[in-house]
């Protein structure tokens, strides 16, 4: 693997649960993200799947520096990214962006797209000068397939996968190296996921984008991404490449999340994996492996020992892929394809 | 990239969303934008049209009378309205439409002054209470509390009689700056807390998060991204509190502790009526209706303004 841009190691984020009014007590810790490694290397895709409430967005916000983290190093090109203050801080916001979630809530609704794709322009006005602003934010808009006269419009003017476009064009707009996707495809038609996935890896090809790409569904991603690693309460409980996951993920989680990608075609047949019950509160993690409480594999040693992220070779349990199994196996069953 | 799935070419696609929006709308900026939404509203025009015959009436009374508002005569105490005085005359005998008149700048005064008051402190601690969080906002709320726990009445009397004692004759400069600082030190935890809840929610939407990640300072989001999606709130309390205001301003009146003679206004010339409805309705009713269609015309044009400035309504 080439020499990672963004490389986190062992990154936590808990965030404190606390009582009282006057005099607040911490009573406990939600643990959102806890422990996660990951490398993404310039102009791959990098997915991360999990449940809601797994932590996906916490990790996007840690690393976004919008959030602080509790302990765990992260770096970026080589530097300490949560040592950055003040003036590197800033410079260092324009080679990583992030595009969220619901376009719904990610456009300032009393700005209009020109002040929302130029914003990135006026808080760093070193990238473009001020007379070039509107040819640049014009040539966004139709880099990213919207008409460029629209740029008096306020986003309440535009269909869903339309904003999504504004949202991802005033990512683009300082040419990061890194683009944090949080779900942009999730609050979308299926049919226009698919345009907007198709214009992301259009974008990453042109301008050679590295994405952390985060998603609640397998299906989604699977086209876009070189590697993916699946969360489960805040941790990473199986990694590798694309291939490797979607079709010898050796993790019963990982095995459940796809066997309930659907099938488009109706005359298949295939054994489905039902996960049972909730995921279970992260302020109240259960013991040893994370997973055991709705795992069909659970054993005895699962509540004692945390099964580490590995390979396990020489166990009868030897992945070709980094899983955090006591029993990875390859999928027994039909195979979710 | 294993796979680019190349069914659907994302560059000018939907067209038949894109053809959904009206071509009219969006030209200028906000306010070049707001500017000409209200334009077309009558409602604005009727509202502004009698705000502004109110405040010509503030600033000039004698262009609508020349009858001086104190001048007694209580041989015509109570006289119906006649070409001698039109709304006819009060207990002691004044002249009831130059005495609403010249009642307009007082009552204005207070209205509008508490109001901005109430608006400017209460929006600037909620502003920062919302945004800032943590232990600012617990201070800020807090101290809120204190005085939104204060009786409006009680509050009022405990601070105007500490300034001046009952009955004393004090001049219409200070008993104005008293009276509107009254309603703004028992008022602004109002405003405060609409503010603070604009503020928290706005803080929470992922606009700002995006503008944070950009690397946008604490000036720029709150100018740029939660006032202006905090400000309609504001405004929609404020033009209704002008009203409330004025009301409170004519119960302090009414308890001696107010406005008072020899200061004019609709709320002194209310709570003087008060004791003789039966006798002289006249005295109750023109003052009353002057303040209802002040009260009313603000209130329209704070709606006017609020539609046509919040993009999502259009």
């Amino acid at each position: 693997m080439r020499e990672p841009v963004l490389s986190v190691r062992d990154l936590v984020k808990h965030f404190p649960v606390t009582r009282g009014v006057l005099f607040r007590r911490t009573i406990g810790h939600v643990r959102a993200v806890d422990g996660v490694s990951l490398d993404l290397a310039p102009g791959e895709t990098l997915g991360v799947v999990g449940e809601s409430g797994c932590g996906k967005s916490t990790l996007a916000q840690v690393l976004m520096r919008l959030i602080p983290p509790t302990s765990g190093t992260a770096q970026f090109e080589g530097e300490d990214l949560f040592a950055k203050r003040g003036a590197a801080l800033k410079a260092w916001r324009r080679d990583m962006q992030i595009v969220l979630q619901d376009p719904y809530t990610s456009l300032n609704p009393r700005r209009t797209v020109g002040d929302i794709v130029g914003e990135p322009f006026d808080i760093h006005p070193e990238v473009a000068p001020k007379g070039d602003r509107r040819r640049r934010v014009q040539e966004l808009l139709e880099v990213v397939g919207l008409n460029p006269e629209h740029i008096r419009r306020y986003p309440h003017q535009f269909s869903g996968g339309q904003r999504q476009r504004i949202g991802i064009a005033r990512a683009l707009a300082l040419r990061p190296k890194v683009i944090v996707c949080d779900e942009p495809v999730s609050a979308l038609d299926v049919s226009i996921q698919a345009q907007v996935l198709n214009l992301l890896s259009d974008l990453q090809r042109e301008f050679g984008l590295a994405y952390l790409f985060i998603a609640h569904d397998l299906g989604v991603v699977r086209h876009l991404c070189d590697r993916v690693a699946v969360m489960y309460l805040g941790s990473i409980v199986e990694t590798g490449t694309a291939e490797e996951i979607y079709a010898r993920a050796s993790h019963p989680y990982t095995q459940a999340l796809l066997s309930s990608v659907p099938v488009p075609d109706p005359t298949v047949r295939r054994a489905r994996i039902r996960l049972e019950g909730d995921v279970p509160s992260p302020a109240d993690p259960p013991s040893g492996c994370r997973f055991r409480t709705r795992c069909p594999k659970a054993q005895e040693v699962c509540a004692e020992q945390p099964p580490a992220l590995g390979l396990r070779p020489g166990t009868g349990h030897a992945t070709d892929h980094p899983t955090a199994c006591h029993f990875a196996e390859p999928p027994r069953l039909v195979r979710a394809e | 990239m294993t796979d680019t799935a190349p069914a659907l070419r994302a560059r000018g696609a939907e067209p038949d969303e894109a053809a959904a929006v009206d071509e009219s709308a969006g030209r200028g900026g906000l306010w070049v934008d707001g500017w000409a939404q209200l334009r077309r509203r009558p409602l604005f025009w009727i509202a502004s049209t009698l705000i502004l015959v109110l405040l010509v009436m503030a600033l000039w009374p004698s262009l609508f009378t020349s009858v001086d508002p104190r001048v007694a005569d209580l041989a015509l105490s109570g006289a119906d309205p006649s070409p001698d005085a039109v709304l006819g005359r009060d207990l002691q005998g004044r002249d009831i439409y130059a005495r609403a008149i010249h009642g307009a700048a007082p009552t204005l005064t207070v209205g509008l002054l508490a109001s901005l008051g109430t608006v400017l402190v209460g929006a600037m601690a909620g502003l920062v209470a919302g945004y800032r969080g943590s232990w600012v906002d617990g201070l800020v709320s807090r101290v809120g509390e204190v005085f939104a726990g204060l009786p409006f009445i009680l509050g009022g009397i405990v601070i105007l009689t500490t300034f001046n004692q009952p009955g004393r004759i004090v001049g219409e400069v200070r008993i104005v700056t008293q009276v509107v600082l009254t309603i703004v030190v028992l008022s602004w935890p109002l405003a405060m807390r609409i503010m603070r809840a604009a503020a928290l929610e706005i803080s929470q939407q992922d606009y700002v998060k995006a503008a944070r990640a950009l690397g946008a300072g604490p000036l720029r989001i709150v100018g740029r991204h939660i006032l202006p999606n905090t400000l309609a709130p504001v405004l929609v309390f404020a033009t209704i509190q002008f009203g409330v205001f004025i009301g409170a301003e004519a119960a302090l009146s009414f308890l001696g502790i107010g406005l008072r003679d020899p200061v004019v206004s609709w709320g002194v010339m209310i709570s003087e009526a008060q004791e003789r409805v039966a006798d002289i309705p006249q005295a109750l009713f023109f003052p009353a209706a002057f303040l209802v269609v002040a009260v009313l015309a603000f209130v329209m044009l704070g709606d006017a303004v609020r539609d046509a400035f919040d993009p999502r309504g259009r």
